[in-house]
């Protein structure tokens, strides 16, 4: 181990195809027309001195080290920003350019602190580098003279006018204006990389700084802590505070981020088992080397104080928890589960896999279910998130899942973002899109809000569709009626691909009056010609893709609204190609993993059905058991079993259903009659207030695995330090079937990657020694696609022919009314991670720290509310409270509000409805009135009580 | 006194200002032309208005403003003279002259004077080498200056 050193080639690859061919100092390099003569020269090994070019933004050519002479050519020209030419000879080390590189850097320094050995960056900074690369011995302008140095002049001692202090106010790094030497690299990169644009250059000349905003401190301006200005800088003057207080790390491994379904690749970057920071990979194939504040800084959960790390156990969900030893905690479980079992029936216990776990833990999980419990109660989080993709994507495309990879996006003419804000929620990915836009690719946005992403600086969405929230399908199948009567449609595609009756009868639905935008307007409020004119964009516009998410699929009708994209893409021809395609943006780094590992009580690994004889039988054979062939139940089916009282016990690996479950008064209910609930997580959840028994959870730090991300890739996740809790998930899990008397003896994952390749078709070639060697890998990887499957449905649909599926708009049962007259929905900022456990308890809070409700201002007066006041948001479900934030990014009639915050409880308000075809709950719509209120609702309170009752443990101080 | 306008005026003025020219090729500098001589300087508040409406970031905004000095950060005094301090002036006697005029005004580079009569601002080269030393007085270039036109200038701005 060591620490891994990325090469900076210092200009982004080029990517055309005519090759170049070139000398640089006598060595012949042969590299793509239109790359720069600095990543030629690194490519034969030669690096030439550079301070303001690094290989993920542009060459910008102000820092004078890199020049270079050129044979032929006069002057000294840079080789970051002269492109190569054919026969080109390059001198990259002459007396010339020595001498002038001295003169620069003498420069540099002359305006630089001498204090490397106290400098946080020492070891790791490139101008300390330069400065051996080019000879320095000494800087004969001394400091006396103007500078940005010293709090004062050193000739008169008067206060030095152009000296900065420290800005110290993001949480994770700072900015040392001293140490700037104004490469400009941090600005490029919050321009190219990240989009934000939040820094610049002010001023000219000898004045010129770095500026957050306008001349305003970090936290202040629209920086959204990504980290990679930071990881830009060639000096310290933007450090991690992690570095800062640790030092430099020593060894790195590489990873895959636990949050977002982005999948990001990580170096963990260490020094002994401390995790000193985590830097973006740049090989790691979702994310290209760029990260969002969550990735990059929120881990310190993992080492918060509240992480349990103990075993505990109790009789009553009244009584204090009791700390056991792990032996006691297994024994006690599988006991009490065979009690109940013996007690209800074999069906009276479940399970409920986790997605923020990784695929080999929740192959574990429901393998312990199904061939330890005996039953198919297993279920995960995705019943609440996207199985409306799996099922509407299953029935129209074949496959339960995107059909790209991110990489597609840089092909992508037309990007249209359907009930997604990438911004806040995928946000790596969203860099990625707008960088597409800023090349001039067209943004359509269908989302009630006027979210970050449909305003976001040089990536203006063209046509925003700010729907009624709960008219997804109108909306969408109003573009297609565009399509279809306008003559939109790709005939050819559809005459090869799909099947043509099949197309003729649902463009004879789609033909219908009823469908126009004209009709449309009234349902959903967008004008018609709003409708008309993405429709005609999408259609026409090149390269059309689809991306997706909760906005979606969280409806009464979410699988209807998935097939109705899916007809989009088929009905214009873009499938199967880069560039193009539908693509569900997933909520959780491993939600794609948890489903196509069997999580569904209907399906084993790889989507096949229960009932499938053939499959059973596979199982069966490797198992020793005979599997049930009837499908369990669902987690509102067990929630309900359990009200009814024949659903008793179940196993709960790292998920919050208490919280983040919709009709928190039903999911308390149906855990309260339960009588054992044993909840495996990293916290004392909410959902552990009615747990029996805590099984203390492992970080992705602590364990090796796989996670499988929105496009399909399988990344690794690898162990950088021991369990603290003294297992990994998989181990506990392992342990637990051991208990219940499953004869299961795996010494590693990878073991469980191996039988998960054995038994499932679509992961038939993938072992860690392959994921190794590839990096990652997307499934399908069989033996048609050894090395995976970037794009789906190249040449023909998996399902045969692509299947038109006629979507009808059905309005939600949750209407408003009189009592209720507002619409709620719901919905992620960038800061926080789905229920908060995690990104609660990290310095993440600065910019959230609580749930507010956004109203217009027409609703806002009508009530007397004002911007910050506490208000009561009421449902037919229940009431919570919290504050109002005015502001007209909602329409009127529509308010919005956040799920981070366990004490706004915003679950409480949302319904029992969901989707008619996958129980996917409806959180995006709920009829509600907000009124005035002074404080926190009465369920708040008596939740606020219970909570502290439930978590008491004995021995322990209170835990707040 | 100018009169420091209201900062919704500044916000209400700068939409217009922004609406009239948002669809020119490239609008920021006309814009911040247009506010400056309206206002006489390009108000700090007037930015996020530029910003949002432009789908620029403040950022980027805040570095256009700064970069030129032209634009100035608060109004400048009823009478502007712009020294030229470059090579050229500097060689035919500039430096006594830049140190005679700031002693007539009772003023630095870059200052106003207390009763707003004249704002001092020191540049780099007006073309007028062959006239050196040489000003700008109200936008009007004046050449050969000696002690006497110096004394006549101040007290004219002064008056």
């Amino acid at each position: 181990m060591g620490l891994i050193h990325e090469i900076d080639y210092g200009t982004p690859a080029s990517k055309a195809e005519r090759q170049v061919t070139l000398t640089v100092d006598g060595f012949t390099v042969t590299v793509p027309e239109g790359t720069s003569i600095m990543r030629a020269s690194m490519e034969a090994g030669i690096q030439i001195p550079k301070l303001c070019a690094t290989d993920m933004v542009d060459a910008f050519g102000s820092c004078r080290l890199c020049l270079v002479e050129i044979e032929g050519r006069p002057g000294t020209p840079s080789s970051c920003t002269t492109p190569v030419a054919p026969g080109m000879v390059v001198k990259t080390q002459t007396e010339r350019l020595k001498q002038i590189r001295r003169g620069v850097m003498e420069l540099y320094i002359s305006d630089h602190p001498l204090d490397c050995l106290t400098c946080a960056a020492n070891g790791d900074c490139e101008l300390q580098d330069m400065a051996g690369a080019v000879g320095l011995r000494d800087v004969r302008y001394g400091y006396d003279g103007d500078n940005h140095v010293f709090t004062r002049n050193r000739a008169d001692g008067a206060e030095n006018f152009r000296w900065m202090a420290k800005d110290e106010s993001n949480p994770y790094f700072t900015y040392d204006p001293s140490k700037c030497i104004v490469c400009s690299r941090c600005v490029r990169a919050c321009e190219e990389v990240q989009g934000t644009f939040a820094l610049t250059i002010e001023g000219r000349g000898f004045d010129s700084r770095v500026s957050p905003g306008m001349h305003q401190p970090f936290l202040d301006s629209e920086c959204v802590s990504c980290g990679a200005c930071v990881q830009a800088c060639p000096t310290a003057t933007l450090t991690e505070k992690s570095v800062i207080q640790i030092g430099q790390p020593e060894h790195s491994v590489v990873t895959t981020c636990a949050y977002c379904g982005v999948g990001c690749s990580f170096k963990a970057e260490m020094r002994g088992d401390e995790l000193v920071r985590m830097v973006p990979w740049k090989d790691g194939k979702a994310n290209r080397g760029h990260s969002c504040v969550k990735g990059r800084f929120a881990y310190g959960y993992a080492t918060h104080k509240e992480r349990i790390l103990n075993p505990m156990i109790r009789e009553k969900i009244t009584d204090p928890w009791r700390e056991v030893t792990w032996d006691e905690a297994f024994a006690h479980v599988a006991k009490e589960f065979r009690r109940i079992q013996y007690q209800y029936g074999r069906g009276s216990i479940g399970g409920i896999t986790s997605s923020r776990c990784t695929n080999e833990e929740t192959y574990l999980v429901q393998k312990l279910i199904r061939q330890g419990f005996g039953n198919n109660n297993v279920d995960t989080c995705a019943r609440v998130c996207h199985s409306p993709t799996g099922y509407g994507l299953g029935q129209t495309y074949g496959t339960s899942a995107g059909t790209q990879d991110f990489d597609s996006v840089e092909d992508a003419d037309v990007i249209m973002v359907i009930g997604a804000n990438p911004s806040a929620a995928h946000p790596v990915f969203a860099s990625r899109m707008k960088k597409r836009i800023r090349q001039g690719a067209k943004l359509i946005v269908l989302d009630p809000r006027r979210t970050e992403t449909v305003t976001s600086v040089h990536a203006k969405a063209d046509y925003h569709l700010a729907l009624k929230p709960g008219t997804n399908v109108a909306v969408v199948t109003a573009l297609a009626h565009v399509i279809v009567t306008e003559g939109l449609f790709d005939e050819a595609f559809i005459r090869e691909r799909c099947d043509w009756s099949e197309f003729e009868d649902w463009a004879a639905f789609v033909a219908q009056p009823h469908h126009s935008p004209e009709a449309v307007e009234k349902i959903s409020g967008v004008p018609a010609e709003t409708i008309r004119g993405a429709a005609r964009l999408y259609a026409t516009g090149g390269n059309g893709a689809i991306y997706y998410g909760l906005g979606v699929t969280e409806h009464s009708q979410g699988s209807t609204t998935v097939m109705a994209i899916a007809n989009l893409a088929m009905a214009t021809g873009n499938i199967g190609r880069p560039g193009v395609g539908v693509n569900p943006l997933r909520g959780q780094n491993n939600v794609q993993g948890s489903c196509d590992m069997g999580s569904f009580p209907h399906e084993f690994p790889g989507y096949r059905h229960v009932a499938t004889d053939a499959v059973r039988d596979i199982f069966e054979k490797l198992w020793g058991v005979t599997l049930d062939s009837e499908p369990g139940l669902r987690i509102p089916n067990m929630l309900d079993a359990a009200v009814e009282g024949s659903f008793k016990g179940i196993y709960i690996q790292g998920e919050d259903i208490l919280q983040s479950d919709p009709d928190t008064h039903h999911v308390s209910a149906g855990l309260a009659a339960m009588e054992c609930v044993v909840v495996h997580d990293l916290f004392l959840n909410e959902t552990a207030n009615y747990a029996h028994v805590f099984l203390p959870g492992s970080t992705f730090l602590e364990k090796d695995g796989t996670f499988t991300n929105a496009e399909r890739r399988i990344n690794r996740v690898r162990k950088v330090m021991a369990p603290k809790n003294g297992l990994a998930d998989w181990e506990v899990t392992q342990k637990l079937a051991q208990a219940m008397g499953l004869a299961w003896n795996y010494t590693h994952p990878s073991q469980v990657m191996d039988e998960i390749a054995m038994t499932t078709p679509s992961f038939q070639k993938v072992s860690y020694e392959l994921l190794d060697r590839l990096g990652s890998v997307q499934w399908p990887c069989n033996e048609k696609a050894p090395e995976g499957t970037p794009i789906m449905h190249i040449g023909g649909f998996v399902r045969g022919k692509g299947k038109f599926i006629r979507t009808e708009y059905v309005a939600t049962d949750e209407k408003t009314g009189p009592r209720f007259p507002l619409l709620l929905t719901t919905g992620r900022i960038l800061s926080q991670y789905n229920v908060g456990a995690q990104t609660r308890r990290t310095d993440n809070v600065i910019w959230h720290a609580e749930d507010v409700l956004e109203i217009h201002p027409h609703d806002a007066e009508q009530r007397g509310v004002r911007d910050g006041d506490w208000v009561r948001l009421k449902s037919r479900s229940g009431e919570t409270t919290l504050r109002a934030q005015i502001t007209d990014r909602v329409s009127p009639g529509v308010v919005y509000t956040t799920f981070h915050h366990p004490d706004t409880q915003a679950n409480v308000v949302t319904t029992d409805l969901s989707d008619w075809a996958t129980n996917c709950p409806e959180y995006k719509v709920t009829a509600v009135q907000v009124s005035p209120s002074n404080g926190p609702s009465e369920w708040q309170e008596e939740y606020e009580a219970l909570s502290k009752r439930a978590r008491r443990i004995e021995g322990h101080m209170a835990a707040e | 006194m100018t009169m420091q306008p209201a900062s919704t005026d500044i916000a209400a003025r700068t939409a217009a200002v922004v609406a009239e020219r948002r669809n020119l090729e490239g609008p920021l500098l006309p814009i911040l032309h247009e506010l400056q001589a309206e206002f006489g300087h390009v108000p700090q508040e007037a930015l996020p208005v530029i910003a949002e409406a432009l789908n620029l970031s403040k950022a980027e905004v805040h570095g256009v403003v700064t970069f030129y000095h032209d634009f100035r950060k608060e109004p400048a005094g009823r009478h502007v003279i712009k020294l030229c301090r470059a090579e050229a002036c500097q060689s035919m006697g500039g430096d006594a002259l830049a140190a005679r005029l700031q002693a007539l005004l009772g003023i630095g580079f870059h200052e106003t004077a207390k009763d707003g009569s004249v704002t001092l601002d020191a540049v780099y080269c007006l073309g007028l080498c062959a006239c050196a030393p040489a000003a700008l007085v109200d936008g009007d270039p004046v050449g050969r200056l000696d002690e006497e036109t110096l004394e006549a200038i101040a007290a004219e701005v002064r008056s």
